[in-house]
């Protein structure tokens, strides 16, 4: 474990004590080449603030998106990124790797 | 996540204890298995395995497919003895991602010029090792000769039950401080964990290459089981 997801960690429970509406995301299953391990977090508030990585910046963004969306609705989500991804023209990862990652709700 | 689990997750990570969450990716069903309940859990044997690896994973179980978040402590290494060999296993051990500390209270020996980057204590061990935490995550190698330093710090690592723990010193050597620490009352099972003559095998001659030979012995204990470890 990187010694920043640590910190992700408690910056999830911490916003969550704070009365934010809070989701994390994991890198749950990576193929081919992929910028972040397998259990890497990213943190993500109501507001679209957010703390740490999925990858290396390529897909941040849409993980966020999702993220608010499971904040409001609580049910977790399986989202999947890559080259092979229709989506890919708008966000996908240039290494050409394929990663899942699962955003639930902290609550 | 429930926040009150997630609190208990921080507790655990916290306190230097691993930790293992598991998820039902579909459900989103989840719990939180610590490490002094995964020997009597279901999936023992693959949450073991995954601890010892700090790899976190989908598996495929009984219960069906569930990822594991895997939270194990870094790693650390403690030293006494700020010796040639410690000039390349110090540096060594950080670029493993092991946590450094010197402890040698010879003041000529102990410098910051002779260990640039390292954190050096100039103290004896007694006075050096209990703020440092050895736990079970630590590796501790003694290596000064003297046992002045060496012995008290072998007792205070024994006692810490750390993953590895070695001696310098040849097999005479060796069999005096193992009749050393018996009469300070330490078991046969406490001083068969003391890995001396200290390394692998490699044929190590100098301090660089002796260096190399326990930091693989110690990647070895702290990689892979205790009985397939001796098989090696």
């Amino acid at each position: 474990m990187l010694g920043r997801d640590k910190d992700i960690l408690k910056a999830a429970e911490d916003w969550s004590k704070e009365g934010r509406g809070v989701a994390l995301a994991t890198v749950v299953e990576t193929w081919g080449s992929a910028p972040r391990p397998v259990g890497s977090n990213l943190v993500i508030d109501s507001a679209g603030n957010f703390l740490g990585s999925v990858s290396g910046g390529c897909v941040e963004g849409a993980v966020v998106t999702e993220a608010i969306d499971v904040i409001d609705s609580g049910k977790p989500k399986t989202l999947e990124f890559g080259v092979a991804d229709e989506t890919a023209w708008k966000v996908g990862l240039s290494c050409g790797g394929t990663i899942r990652v699962y955003v639930e709700k902290v609550s | 996540m429930k926040l009150d689990l997630l609190r208990t997750l921080n507790a655990e990570r916290a306190a230097r204890r691993a930790v293992v969450v598991v998820t039902d990716t579909e459900s989103g069903t989840q719990r939180i298995v610590k490490a002094a309940d995964i020997a009597t859990d279901p999936l023992a044997e693959v949450l073991d395995k995954r601890v010892r690896m700090a790899k976190s994973g989908m598996e495929e179980t009984a219960q069906g497919r569930v990822f594991l978040t895997v939270h194990v402590p870094s790693p650390q290494l403690v030293i006494t003895g700020a010796v040639h060999i410690s000039q390349t296993l110090a540096p060594l051990g950080q670029m493993l991602d092991y946590a450094v500390t010197i402890v040698d209270p010879r003041t000529a020996f102990a410098t910051p010029e002779r260990f640039p980057g390292i954190n050096v204590i100039a103290e004896w061990p007694d006075v050096a090792l209990p703020p440092l935490n050895v736990d079970r995550y630590t590796a501790f190698v003694a290596l000064t000769h003297d046992p002045k330093v060496d012995d008290p710090a072998l007792l205070h690592a024994l006692s810490r039950d750390c993953f590895y723990i070695g001696a310098l010193g040849s097999r005479k050597t060796h069999g005096r401080r193992l009749e050393r620490l018996k009469a300070q009352g330490v078991s046969d099972a406490a001083l068969a964990r003391i890995h001396a003559p200290i390394g692998l095998d490699i044929g190590a001659v100098s301090p660089a290459e002796i260096a190399v030979a326990i930091m693989g012995e110690i990647t070895l204990r702290l990689r892979v089981k205790q009985d397939k470890a001796e098989a090696a």
